[in-house]
């Protein structure tokens, strides 16, 4: 499920590649144009290009800030870390890994769940990081997620999960990440069963086992434009069927196409979007 | 005779089954007590070797068994272990994917519907069916069968057997990932008795996707795992020859699956693996699915339903608070 996603068009999955060559905190290579741009100038459009709106990693944090109204947003479950269930290692160890990871990125693992208010709506609201681990689900996401998904049905609460995941299940932790798959998957069945509503937010890039879930089990699906999403990464599929891959394959666009996303949106009308939603259920 | 596929590890039992069929064909006098003694000596060393080998598995080894062209597939389960397969051909939406099977059938008298994913044996069988690698309508089918299933109140048996979904431009225009989904979210509601079984390779999301059920067994030498060995080793170790080592790292034997309570029953298989004998193989699966069944089926669905749920929610193990949490131990308490 681990889909690869090194893929030329996983445009600035992490903080790490957005840095290379480029002189830090100053000027940043969008990958869209391939053009240098000022990264301020980014950053005041939620870290979308000024020349060609080419949608730019987010971090967790920044997320919240970008969709919750200010200084509403209550962290939950923020004690759970990884353990290293089946003591694994490659070349190097998955408890170094995320240690490591744990100091990159500022956070525990790659989910951040809690509640906050969207345009004066209380929301139950879940982001996953692409940066840590590739965004990837082991054990903690699994059940931040799940408790999530169940705090939401009690409080009555809409649903909100924004999910940035290259890495799908986290195979490090082996089959205990792909039943966190059908763990969040049967949480949010209940969920369903009572009456929730979960929207579900693709950004750059869903893929893998998080896409096979979760990421795709909204009442609504919204993504935004050019993310990279899909089951399989299009390294794999290359090399399973050995012919290039279609312009513009495995797209949000792609995805619309195909019925798959009900509407892509631009990250300035995140916010509005959501909260129109909800309107519109009664929520 | 021999089998055309030998396996590396397995070639000690086959030279002994070469002596043996000498033995026996150069023999004009079957009567003489002195070869006869020495057929005996080894019969009983093959059984003591096969015994020897097989108990020490490397998890490679393992996956090369699960693996083994000469295995029982989903087909072969289906002629042994049940006594009728009616199958259902249509996903209703663009055509039959012959890598799932999905069909009423009967076992041990009980009337169940049956998904099962298909590698064939034969070129021609195996290439019709994708190797095993099941397209959106072959989970579409399975699905809407199962709901069916669910309506008239029978149980439904899944037999898992892939090396995953197909990674194909089709599969993905066609909903792969979602369609993934909403199997495993559906199944975690069925309302009625489900019963999986990983008789061979349980591939990731492709074996997820009909894997969610009140009970989930794997025979003794399946595997189950979130991802390839081959597909770890080439992302990890940036090279499919360390196999071996992911397969190692990644715990996904029968045994270990037990120990993570993500399977509730192992199965036993015949002495050297099932290839080596499909029709006991095929008489243990069927009582084991027979009398899951009649103890799932004895429950009120209800409380089925809320064991269902409890069993995949407490699956994961992680850190709270600085104190290790395991199968779901916080939420006990």
């Amino acid at each position: 499920m681990a889909s690869t996603n090194t893929d030329s068009r996983a445009w600035l999955s992490s903080p790490a590649a957005v840095k290379k060559g480029v002189p830090e905190g100053l000027w940043k290579l969008c990958e869209g144009c391939n053009q240098t741009i000022f990264w301020k100038e980014a950053a005041k459009r939620q870290n979308v290009c000024p020349e060609c709106d080419h949608h730019w990693y987010v971090s967790a944090p920044d997320r919240i800030a970008q969709i919750l109204d200010e200084g509403t947003f209550e962290e939950w479950f923020d004690d759970l870390e990884p353990a290293d269930p089946l003591g694994f290692a490659d070349k190097r160890s998955y408890a170094d890994r995320v240690k490591a990871e744990q100091r990159r990125t500022g956070m525990r693992d790659a989910a951040i769940v809690g509640s906050g208010m969207i345009r004066a709506r209380r929301v139950a609201f879940a982001v996953t990081d692409s940066a840590f681990i590739m965004g990837s689900m082991g054990s903690v996401v699994g059940e931040k997620l799940a408790r999530t998904v169940e705090r939401a049905m009690e409080l009555n609460l809409p649903l909100i999960i924004v999910s940035g995941s290259g890495g799908g299940a986290r195979m490090h932790e082996g089959i205990l990440s792909l039943m966190q798959m059908a763990k969040v998957s049967a949480a949010l069945a209940r969920y369903d069963e009572a009456g929730g509503l979960f929207i579900s937010v693709l950004t750059n890039p869903t893929m893998g086992g998080v896409a096979a879930s979760f990421a795709s089990l909204g009442d609504l699906v919204f993504a935004e434009p050019r993310a990279l999403i899909g089951f399989a990464g299009p390294r794999v599929i290359k090399a399973a069927i050995r012919i290039e891959l279609p312009p513009g394959f495995q797209t949000s666009e792609f995805f619309l196409e195909h019925g798959f996303v009900d509407r892509i949106v631009h990250r300035r009308d995140l916010k509005t979007e959501i909260a129109r939603a909800i309107d519109y259920c009664g929520k | 005779m021999a089998p055309q596929h030998q396996l590396a590890f397995e070639k000690p039992i086959y030279e002994i089954e070469e002596r043996l069929d000498a033995l026996k064909e150069s023999t004009v006098d079957h009567e003489d007590e002195s070869i006869r003694e020495e057929l005996r000596s080894l019969r009983r060393q093959r059984i003591d070797l096969t015994r020897e080998i097989y108990g020490k598995l490397e998890p490679w080894e393992t996956v090369e068994v699960a693996r083994h062209p000469d295995r029982p597939r989903t087909s072969d389960y289906l002629k042994l272990a049940f006594e009728e397969f009616v199958e259902l051909h249509g996903d209703r939406a663009y055509g039959d994917d012959r890598a799932l099977r999905v069909g009423f059938a009967k076992i041990g008298g009980n009337k169940v519907l049956v998904a099962g994913l298909e590698k064939g044996r034969t070129l021609d069988e195996r290439t019709a069916c994708n190797f095993g690698c099941a397209h959106p309508e072959g989970y579409r089918k399975a699905l809407a069968k199962m709901k069916l299933a669910a309506k008239y109140g029978l149980p439904v048996v899944t037999l898992i057997d892939t090396p995953g979904a197909y990674p194909g431009v089709g599969a993905e225009e066609r909903g792969q990932a979602s369609i993934i989904a909403e199997c495993i979210y559906e199944m975690s509601r069925l309302r009625t008795p489900v019963v999986c079984v990983v008789i061979g390779e349980g591939g990731s999301g492709g074996a997820l996707a009909v894997g969610v059920g009140d009970k989930i067994a794997i025979l003794q030498y399946a595997y189950y795992s979130v991802i390839s060995p081959e597909g770890c080793a080439g992302i990890l170790w940036k090279s499919h020859a360390f196999k071996q080592q992911a397969a190692k790292a990644l715990r996904f034997t029968s045994s270990d699956l037990k120990s993570f309570g993500v399977v509730d029953d192992v199965i036993e298989e015949p002495l050297g693996g099932a290839h080596r004998d499909h029709h006991q193989a095929a008489n243990l699966v069927k009582q084991y699915l027979a009398r899951s069944i009649r103890e799932i089926g004895s429950r009120p669905i209800d409380d089925v339903l809320s064991d269902r749920y409890e069993k995949f929610r407490r699956i994961g193990v992680f850190v709270e608070d600085g104190q290790m949490i395991a199968g779901g131990e916080a939420r006990q308490a």
